[in-house]
């Protein structure tokens, strides 16, 4: 079994759609190769090699419509499924916000699939994470990571002639390196579509271990509002979060960090330091996204921030057209343009801070300000007269995203990031490591 | 059977192969519309196969006879591969295998049974009651069903069919001030999600309780921001259960304990365990904590755990001191000779046929104290305190001590009585002190069930549903802030 080319899946979306007697169907089939290994204390723990595809079908009768997945691809499971559609959608109220299906669209392909990372199979990932853990043991220091790649297809069709493909790969690695004592922590990881441009394991495993010996004897500092150096995958961990912001309709609706105070949503506000601009853009060679949305909707280079204004808000179809707009799907990943330099360039230049390698267990606190709280994780390191001197023991942040966005002091160089806490594979997420003023620090975390 | 001589052909030590069927019903609306309606299945096969004590894991969707066989022989090979990296290989704890395993959850009335118009209808009357409050503004609603049935047989002779349901109503008022200065929201968070049929989707009473959550989010833009300071907590179960979930389930999991997922999820301040098994004073000695996977309504609730090892229920923590951790077959041996237990205590689990099983937290419950109080009655003996119902924000660190939680609504007690609601409330603290400031616990009467669909773990990342049970409790002195403030 392997991934589906264009012409399988457009096959499949074929039959799909002739199997059924809706007045209208959509279907997305997404096919994919699924590998991973771990390791912990210097040795495998798991692996997993996955196959599967999976069909999402919506059936439509005039304003009514239901969706089913499912994964039993043969004439009577097809065949089942869009009779449980069909049934469910004859049963659903109108709804009044449908819109019509679209029609055929032209798409600008993206080069994100990856032979070099569909080919990581469960024996070369061994290899790999076998060089971590060695090196981690020879070190006297204990390795535990996560190594994974994904090869996938989606296809999107429906009745009314649309037809997308796209097919890409994406990999991640990422390590914790720990003191025997467990006194000390570090962390390091890297993400692309492309094995091949990805910092070498080896490499990341080294990061890590040094961040974990100079971890250890860490001191307590006194919660406060703080200038920080945060590097790039602690940037990502907070910058995504946006994401789930950028609904034009809830700033219109008045339950958004956009909302515009009387009414309406803020675009055209400059809401952040003019240092700021955060785009997402399917081609654009870091993010490599898919370029259409689960309706085939082209998803193209959308500005979200442009010098601290912001200039977009995500439209669904339906609240773009009840507000007369265009259309704003929201994809195609996210960039943070930044300047020149690494986190360590950036730290030369605080005369009092912290360094921060990356954040944990982020939640919303406030929406209406978009107040995050989390807190520091392996590698948060003190900063004096432009040097790292020494480990300081985490800390707990209380700090609005928006408002960290404003108080940028200096970015370097932007790059692409594992900004989910999880080592997922997420939404590319492309930021430069930055200094902030008065980063919101609430309390001391004695965890290593 | 297929694909356990395939495996066992190829050199496994040990095999496990599982067919599972999911099945997902979804229904949501928002104020008059229906917004998502969907019902999905996947289907697949797992096999899990052992090789010089290290692991291999192959799925996929298929059921065809020779690509079972492949996927088998795949999984011993990647097993194989995997033994080069292997420092300490794999013990199973043993197992008495059941060749005939039956097991399904405990349900009054099939969700997927009832028709669609049924559910849809009760959500939108739930909106529309919501709505009926004036400066209620916006409305969702949902319900959420899931099914699995998983047939898993290994090489110790096992053959265990299983079906598992859940089932989960939701609804979240939004109130948005006249001015646009201010949104606050109220969830339905008093209805746990449960391992029940629809029996507890028509016991949530969705529409008779949306009007009370619905005043209570138009109350909360005027209500008391907190002073920020040293509070008696008194924590409703709503509330309680989430807290119970983070600083107790999770530290007490032994593969955090012991670093093996220190990448993600963290480890745990319950480490090492010969320091801290039968030591650790967590609470005080009315604090009784019980893992149980045999608990009717709770979500981790199952007749056999993944790996085929039957349901159980033990101490964690005993008259407030720590006594056991959690723990899946090959894990047993890392730590009994500090318990003296010699079995797995069952904690297998595997979100679908496409991810390996691996240790995940059983129902974990504080249990109810001796007294026979109520909630009402550590209001009464409460002079300063703050009264917090249902869950809100969670976070807590990598090693489960710093935490700060908030609530969904939150009253003033002053002299005993339940004043006027406060908002922008999270309390701080860590855990070993906060747990040894419960000074007063309630009873049987005041014990309920809470639980999540979605605990996270692992890499890739997985969901395990579990539910917490806990009577209401009080806390002494606990440090609270404002969210709103800085420094």
């Amino acid at each position: 079994m392997s991934i589906l080319t264009e012409a399988e899946a457009r096959q499949l979306c074929e039959r799909v759609i002739a199997a059924g007697t809706a007045d209208e169907v959509e279907v997305r089939v997404e096919s994919g190769l699924d590998g991973n290994t771990r390791f912990a204390v210097n040795q495998i723990t798991t692996a997993g090699a996955v196959e599967d595809t999976q069909v999402t079908l919506t059936a439509r009768f005039g304003r009514r419509s239901a969706s089913v997945r499912f994964n039993a691809l043969d004439r009577a499971g097809i065949a089942a499924a869009v009779r449980k559609a069909e049934q469910l959608a004859g049963l659903a109220p109108e709804d009044p916000e449908q819109m019509p299906l679209l029609g055929p669209e032209s798409y600008r392909m993206v080069p994100a699939f990856f032979d070099s990372t569909k080919d990581l199979d469960s024996e070369s990932r061994a290899v790999v994470v076998k060089t971590a853990a060695d090196a981690a043991e020879a070190a006297g220091l204990v390795g535990t990571g996560f190594l994974r790649r994904i090869a996938r297809s989606t296809a999107v069709a429906n009745s009314n002639g649309l037809f997308a493909y796209e097919r890409s790969t994406l990999a991640s690695f990422t390590t914790t390196v720990r003191t025997r004592g467990g006194d000390g922590s570090g962390w390091s990881g890297t993400t692309h579509n492309d094995w091949t441009r990805m910092t070498p394991p080896a490499e990341l495993a080294e990061r890590a271990s040094r961040k974990a010996l100079r971890s250890v004897q860490a001191v307590a500092v006194q919660p406060a509002p703080y200038t920080v150096v945060l590097e790039p995958t602690a940037v990502g961990n907070l910058v995504q979060l946006l994401a789930y912001g950028l609904s034009a309709r809830a700033a219109d609706e008045g339950r958004s960090a956009f909302s515009r105070p009387g009414g309406g949503n803020s675009i055209g506000d400059r809401i952040v330091d003019e240092q700021v601009t955060l785009y997402s853009d399917p081609q654009d060679p870091d993010l490599l996204e898919r370029p259409f949305t689960d309706e085939g909707e082209p998803i193209g280079r959308t500005v979200w921030f442009e010098n601290g204004v912001l200039r977009n808000l995500a439209y669904s179809r339906y609240w773009a057209q009840r507000q007369q707009t265009q259309s704003v799907p929201f994809g195609g990943g996210l960039k943070l343009e930044g300047g020149s330099g690494t986190a360590l360039d950036l730290v030369s230049g605080v005369e009092s801070g912290i360094l921060v390698t990356r954040f944990w267990y982020i939640r919303g606190v406030d929406p209406r300000t978009m107040v995050y709280t989390g807190l520091t994780r392996d590698g948060t390191y003190l900063i004096e007269n432009g040097q790292v001197t020494r480990a300081v023991k985490n800390l707990r942040f209380n700090q609005s995203i928006v408002e960290m966005l404003g108080n940028i002091v200096a970015m370097g160089a932007a790059e692409r990031v594992v900004a989910s806490e999880s080592g997922g594979l997420g939404r590319a997420v492309v930021v430069p490591p930055m200094v902030v003023r008065d980063f919101n620090f609430t309390s001391n975390s004695d965890a290593v | 059977m297929l694909a356990l001589d395939a495996a066992s052909t190829a050199g496994a030590s040990y095999v496990d192969a599982r067919v599972m069927q999911v099945r997902d019903q979804r229904i949501g609306t928002r104020e008059e519309r229906v917004t998502d309606l969907r019902d999905d299945e996947s289907i697949g096969i797992a096999v899990r196969a052992l090789v010089g004590g290290a692991w291999g894991f192959v799925a996929a969707r298929t059921l065809e006879r020779s690509d079972v066989v492949r996927l088998a022989r795949a999984a011993g090979d990647q097993a194989r591969g995997n033994s080069a990296a292997v420092r300490d290989p794999v013990q199973l704890a043993p197992v008495d295998p059941d060749p005939n395993g039956e097991w399904h959850t405990p349900i009054g009335i099939d969700p997927f049974a009832v028709s669609l118009e049924e559910k849809v209808d009760l959500l939108l009357a739930a909106n529309a009651e919501a709505l009926r409050v004036p400066g209620a503004r916006f409305v969702t609603s949902s319900m959420a069903f899931v099914r699995l049935q998983t047939t898993l047989a290994s090489t110790d002779g096992s053959v265990i069919e299983q079906t598992l349901y859940r089932t989960w109503p939701t609804l979240t008022v939004t109130a948005v001030a006249s001015d646009y200065a201010d949104f606050q929201s109220r969830s339905s968070a008093e209805v746990a999600p449960m391992g029940l049929g629809y029996e507890h989707v028509q016991a949530a009473r969705l529409g008779e309780r949306a009007g009370e959550w619905a005043e209570e989010a138009v109350q909360k833009l005027t209500a008391t921001p907190v002073d920020p300071g040293d509070y008696d907590l008194i924590l409703d179960p709503s509330h309680l259960f989430l807290t119970i979930h983070e600083s107790i389930g999770h530290p007490t999991e032994l593969d955090r304990a012991l670093g093996f997922e220190a990448n993600y999820a963290g480890t745990s301040f319950l480490a090492p365990p010969e320091q801290v098994l039968g030591k650790f004073r967590y609470g005080p000695e009315i604090m009784n904590v019980l893992a149980d996977r045999t608990q009717r309504g709770a979500l981790a609730t199952v007749g056999w755990d993944d790996e085929g090892v039957p349901a159980d229920s033990w101490s964690i923590i005993r008259d407030g001191v720590f006594v056991d951790y959690q723990t899946t077959r090959e894990q047993v041996h890392w730590i009994s000779e500090h318990t003296g237990v010699h079995h797995s205590h069952g904690c297998s689990f595997a979100q679908s046929w496409d991810r390996v099983q691996f240790q995940r937290m059983p129902n974990v419950s504080l249990l109810p104290g001796h007294d026979d109080y109520v909630i009402d009655d550590l209001i009464a003996a409460t002079e300063r305190g703050i009264l917090i119902k249902g869950r809100g924000s969670y976070s807590i660190d990598q090693q489960r001590l710093n935490f700060q939680f908030g609530g969904q609504v939150f009253y003033e007690i002053r002299n005993g009585v339940v004043g006027g609601m406060l908002k922008d409330v999270a309390y701080q603290g860590r855990t070993p002190e906060f747990w040894n400031s419960l000074d007063m616990l309630g009873g049987r009467r005041s014990y309920q069930l809470g639980g999540t669909f979605y605990d996270g773990k692992g890499q890739p990342a997985q969901s395990n549903p579990v539910s917490h049970g806990c009577p209401a409790a009080r806390f002494g002195g606990v440090s609270v802030i404002n969210t709103t403030a800085r420094g």
